[in-house]
């Protein structure tokens, strides 16, 4: 446990002193602000519009700022996830630095974990700024919390789920480029996998679009914590730490 | 403290290391010798646990590294030929995550990093960027990492490649002043390197092992040049035959010599000084006795080792070639 804190803290250390976070965290401002900023504008249009026509349809912030808002964050993740695991081995690999990593005294699974986690804490500093933005809707509206909270899950567990697969990505190259851009190939279809639904409803629709990556955040964003969807998320992390294991043992058997 | 028996590795169609032992006791010096591409750096990732060996026998400090890699980690400090180096570090932090990661207990972790940094004079540079350093400096925080935990046994792959006269002189006497608590295998292609640090040389070959001996042994070896003329009087084949039935003489290869004269290659058996015996002989069949010359240098006796055409031939560029492809 204590070799997963040691690499984790020199993998945050290193995203902190490197741009790559400020980068990371600057483009995500920006992004989700912009979001932020957009859906609560069509949320007071909105508003004004129905006041103007004299009904009072009940309006609620949850549904028509936070879920919406969730919603794209989830796809601005796919792209950004990519750029926080793209460096985690390939750049160990270039450096050589993997070389003292394998022969010091741990086990691959927690070099593995300890890098993992280093990434999620990475994506949690972003999913941060979003909190932030989303906060400034408690101050002048009262959403509910609940559905705010599983939909900060629903990001975690679907940014785990993709940086899991990413270190896998990047511990099979030491091209960082190459494992950003196979990673981003593979988040983007995770995505827009789920639009084969509108073919029809055969088993193998059913199953492709199960495996599509954004569908199962819908439910964490409206609130909606979903047994279905958590084992989707926590089996994907599973098996991307997995394979990411594996790649590893098998990389002194190629060595 | 180090067992090797049988060592070999495979790579798909290329044979690295072929089937080497050797044994290295507590607290020797050795020096790991051979061109490039002879399978040093191999057999080295193979001591600390890197890769597995495609068949044979590894023990380091009474553990087998592929039953009980984790045991053998604990005991080794490990110089990979790039200092393995986080440039967006400074040396202080980077060597305090080392000293954790090799599991020092967190209470030791900064007593053990002034000694390091002590031992390989990095203090003054201890809050720099690693990407700020210069190249002597970079080598010596990789060995300062590699000494952190105080290993039983320290393995440096080509320590001083790429540094310059300085540097290398102040390297190697920082390895020197190692010695003692540690148990030290290095690799160096450069013989006066070995000469100045080691006790012991295994050389290898394209893989396979040539010799281990004693550095002093080596250079003491009762081989020696000798030239001579014989006004005519006998040829070539007679005077080495003639030389050959010297007692203790085990070898004598005819070399090439400037007209009118004969030279050869004596080689005498281990332990044996024959040069007064030859002498003799020489001028008792009534030839004159123009040069007696022991080869003694290190660089001599490596290049009749591993073979003169090697040094020129363009075969050792092919197999580094092969080995860079590998990694």
């Amino acid at each position: 446990m204590r070799n997963v804190g040691t690499i984790c803290r020199r993998e945050l250390y290193s995203y902190f002193v490197s741009p790559i976070a400020w980068v990371l965290l600057a483009l995500f401002a920006f992004l989700s602000g912009w979001f932020t900023w957009l859906s609560s504008s069509y949320f007071v249009q909105d508003t004004m519009a129905s006041q103007m026509r004299g009904q009072a349809a009940p309006m609620s912030v949850n549904e028509m700022v936070i879920a919406p808002l969730f919603g794209n964050i989830a796809v601005i993740g796919l792209f950004l996830i990519p750029l926080i695991s793209m460096r985690l081995f390939a750049e160990e690999k270039r450096q050589g630095t993997m070389e003292l990593l394998v022969t010091s005294p741990v086990h691959d699974i927690e070099i593995v974990l300890g890098k993992w986690l280093a990434a999620v804490l990475m994506y949690a500093a972003l999913l941060g700024v979003l909190l932030l933005d989303i906060s400034w809707l408690f101050i002048y509206g009262s959403p509910d919390w609940k559905p705010v909270v599983s939909g900060f899950a629903g990001l975690l567990l679907q940014g785990g789920a993709l940086l899991a697969f990413g270190a896998f990505i990047s511990s099979l190259t030491k091209n960082q480029i190459v494992a950003g851009a196979v990673g981003f190939g593979l988040a983007l279809l995770l995505w827009i996998i789920n639009w084969a639904t509108s073919l029809g409803d055969s088993t193998t629709i059913r199953i492709v679009s199960y495996l599509s990556i954004v569908s199962h955040m819908e439910s964490f964003s409206r609130g909606v914590i979903d047994t279905k969807d958590l084992i989707y998320y926590l089996s994907m992390i599973f098996l991307g730490l997995f394979l990411t294991t594996r790649s590893l043992e098998s990389l002194r058997w190629r060595a | 403290m180090i067992q090797v028996t049988g060592l070999s590795k495979k790579y798909a169609n290329y044979v690295a290391v072929d089937n080497i032992s050797f044994s290295v006791d507590k607290g020797d010096i050795v020096g790991f010798l051979g061109p490039n591409g002879a399978g040093k750096t191999t057999t080295m990732r193979i001591l600390t646990c890197f890769m597995p060996p495609t068949a044979g026998k590894v023990m380091v400090g009474g553990f087998d590294v592929f039953e009980q890699p984790f045991e053998v980690k604990k005991h080794i400090g490990y110089l990979p030929e790039t200092p393995p180096l986080y440039p967006e570090m400074n040396v202080v932090d980077y060597l305090t995550f080392v000293a954790r990661l090799k599991g020092i207990p967190n209470a030791d972790i900064t007593d053990k990093v002034q000694q390091a940094m002590k031992k390989c004079s990095v203090l003054d540079v201890s809050t720099k960027l690693i990407s700020k350093l210069s190249k002597g400096y970079r080598q010596r925080v990789g060995l300062a990492q590699a000494i952190v935990h105080n290993p039983d046994v320290l393995i440096l792959d080509e320590p001083t490649s790429g540094l310059d006269p300085k540097q290398i002189l102040e390297t190697r006497d920082l390895i020197k002043g190692l010695a003692g608590d540690h148990t030290i295998i290095l690799s160096t292609h450069i013989l006066p390197e070995v000469e100045a640090i080691c006790k012991k040389v295994i050389i290898i070959n394209k893989g396979k092992l040539v010799k281990t001996d004693s550095v002093e042994n080596l250079k003491n070896r009762a081989a020696f040049t000798i030239e001579m003329s014989t006004r005519g009087a006998a040829d070539t084949v007679a005077v080495r035959q003639k030389l050959e039935q010297v007692a203790s003489v085990s070898k004598v290869v005819d070399r090439e010599a400037s007209s009118g004269r004969l030279a050869f290659d004596v080689e005498g058996l281990a332990g044996s000084d024959v040069r007064p015996d030859v002498a003799r002989a020489v001028v008792q069949a009534g030839w004159n006795l123009l040069e007696m010359k022991s080869s003694t240098t290190l660089e001599e006796v490596f290049i009749e080792l591993t073979g003169a055409e090697q040094s020129s031939a363009p075969q050792p560029v092919a197999a580094a070639e092969q080995a860079g492809e590998q990694q």
